[in-house]
């Protein structure tokens, strides 16, 4: 008998699995109920961590930033168009719209290359080609930001700076350079997943119709995955946004109010290159954690209208 | 019988190293429904779609033989398959509109080879619908998403797409299997409407609706056309065995 066991297992183990149960003392059974229970908390304490990371920054966040906002008032706070350091006064003005500047320019410029190359690589690419091209996309996003910088710092503002002329090439548009590349890996992947997922049923419709397969891809799928672009866009954003160690290499970090070749200083980059100056407890201190509030909200404020866009769309 | 508007001779087909078709010749003649049969898997789709040339978004497909529209070989180099697809239109067997309004999923095609003024199009448009037999159930919502109508619905917007390139043949596949028999119903008496001003190629597993609607019927079975001719004729005295067979299901 033993023998005979020993053997089906050997040869055949998942036939051991039945008899093992079946022969289970009541006892066994229920201590497997209570490691099922216990995993299942386990589970849901891990899901219940990430809320409650969100809700405690928001808190945080509202708590530490708000007292400077309101002692500044907030129409100067946001609106004031001179950031005085450690004598005040606090307006953020130059910081908000360079943010603004820096993060449409780089979507201006990354947004069509990323979106072109996911269509590429999803609709047009022979597949070796779209292989090489995908890893070179996956290694772009994870080169760390710190080496964005250096290389934008030692490559990009020299010659920003001699092909224009100016007195130093750390400025806007060598953020917005780096931010762009910055923010196509995230941009490409997102919207050639969407991209992938339009039915093969819309593309052979209107290639049934005698569309050819560039007008097929602009105006049957690119609008079938509009959705999954905007959340592409949308992600962009949000990576653009809150970039802090790159730009601060490129930028100048000057708080200048928005130009092209102008030294700017981020949002990001303004909490980034001061924190460490700010004495505790001091209205500087407390204005920079007023800055990461309005960062905050203007991350939730991007996604919020953008989800109501995408929402819209789909009810044609 | 006038001159067949489509017409194939010798036509083999392979996918890879699999035969699907083999040396297929088929005429099929102006203003009549022409009905494939047969069972799944023997070629009859295939054969379709090699008429409108949708098969080359298969890799590693190789025809051979001769496939004419109008007595021209639509594999000549120097035939533009986007002028070919307008000519010979197609329905799919799953209702797919875009997912756009009523309206420009009928335009796309109009739109797509370059009409743009407003009035022509709506003109267009409702010519289409009306021929597709749906204008009265969707004039009041052409905003509306093609996506909300129901699947029989669906499909008449897809003929009506299909119609409103003023094509020449209209190719469909199966295109009421995924259809409840109202819909059916429907779109039997649509096919037998258009055939008026168009040429039919229907494939169909339904053999009931080969006969209700084909005027011709060929039978293939495993990528040979075994048996084809007037469809009253093949289903009263089919004359070779393996078509009788299969007409009084025995098999497939």
């Amino acid at each position: 008998m033993h023998h005979t066991k020993s053997l089906s297992r050997a040869s055949r183990p998942w036939k051991g699995l039945p008899a093992e149960l079946s022969r289970q003392s009541r006892p066994a059974r229920a201590s497997r109920a209570a490691v099922e229970r216990t995993v299942h908390g386990l589970f849901f304490l891990c899901g219940c961590l990430a809320v409650a990371s969100v809700l405690f920054i928001s808190v945080y966040l509202v708590a530490s930033g708000l007292p400077a906002m309101l002692e500044t008032g907030v129409t100067a706070f946001l609106f004031g168009p001179v950031w005085g350091g450690k004598n005040g006064p606090y307006g953020i003005l130059p910081f908000l719209l360079t943010s603004l500047a820096g993060t449409a320019g780089a979507m201006l410029l990354g947004v069509p290359v990323g979106v072109l190359t996911a269509l590429f690589l999803a609709k047009a690419a022979p597949e070796r080609l779209a292989v090489i091209i995908r890893s070179a996309v996956s290694l772009l996003a994870g080169i760390p930001s710190v080496v964005y910088g250096l290389v934008g710092m030692v490559v990009l503002v020299p010659r920003v700076q001699r092909l224009f002329g100016l007195a130093s090439g750390a400025c806007l548009l060598a953020a917005i350079a780096v931010l762009s590349v910055m923010i196509l890996p995230s941009i490409i992947n997102v919207a050639e997943t969407a991209l992938r997922a339009v039915p093969k049923e819309y593309e052979e419709a209107s290639l049934a119709l005698g569309a050819t397969r560039m007008e097929t891809i602009f105006r049957v799928s690119l609008p079938a995955a509009r959705s999954g672009i905007a959340a592409a866009v949308v992600l962009g954003v949000g990576r653009a946004v809150g970039e802090a160690m790159a730009v601060i290499m490129v930028s100048g970090n000057v708080a200048n109010l928005p130009g092209l070749f102008t030294p700017v200083r981020f949002l990001t980059t303004a909490i980034a290159s001061e924190m460490n100056y700010a004495s505790t407890g001091s209205l500087w201190r407390q204005s920079l954690y007023s800055i990461g509030l309005v960062l905050f909200l203007f991350i939730m404020l991007i996604n919020v209208c953008l989800n109501v866009f995408i929402k819209n769309r789909k009810e044609v | 019988m006038t001159d067949p508007i489509l017409r194939t001779r010798g036509l083999s087909l392979w996918y890879g190293t699999h035969q699907a078709l083999k040396s297929v010749s088929l005429d099929m003649p102006e203003h009549q429904v022409t009905a494939l049969i047969g069972p799944s898997g023997c070629g009859k789709s295939t054969f379709l779609k090699t008429l409108d040339r949708m098969n080359e978004l298969v890799p590693n497909v190789r025809v051979e033989g001769e496939a004419l529209y109008r007595g021209r070989s639509i594999f000549d180099p120097q035939v533009d398959v986007t002028w070919l697809r307008r000519q010979v239109g197609m329905v799919f067997q799953k209702p797919n509109p875009f997912p756009m309004s009523i309206y420009d999923n009928i335009a796309y095609g109009p739109r797509t080879h370059g009409v743009r003024n407003r009035e022509k199009l709506d003109a267009i448009v409702e010519g289409a619908l009306t021929g597709a037999a749906i204008w009265d159930e969707v004039k009041d919502r052409l905003k509306k998403s093609a996506l909300s109508l129901s699947g029989g619905q669906q499909q008449r917007i897809c003929i009506a797409r299909a119609l409103a390139v003023r094509p020449d043949v209209l190719l469909m596949d199966e295109a009421t299997s995924a259809l409840d028999p109202i819909s059916t119903s429907k779109i039997e008496d649509l096919i037998t409407e258009l055939k008026r001003d168009y040429t039919i190629v229907i494939v169909t597993h339904n053999m009931q609706q080969a006969t209700r609607i084909s005027d011709r019927c060929a039978f293939f079975l495993q990528g040979e056309l075994v048996e084809h001719g007037e469809t009253t004729k093949l289903f009263s005295m089919p004359e070779d065995k393996r078509t009788e067979d299969y007409i009084t299901g025995r098999f497939g």
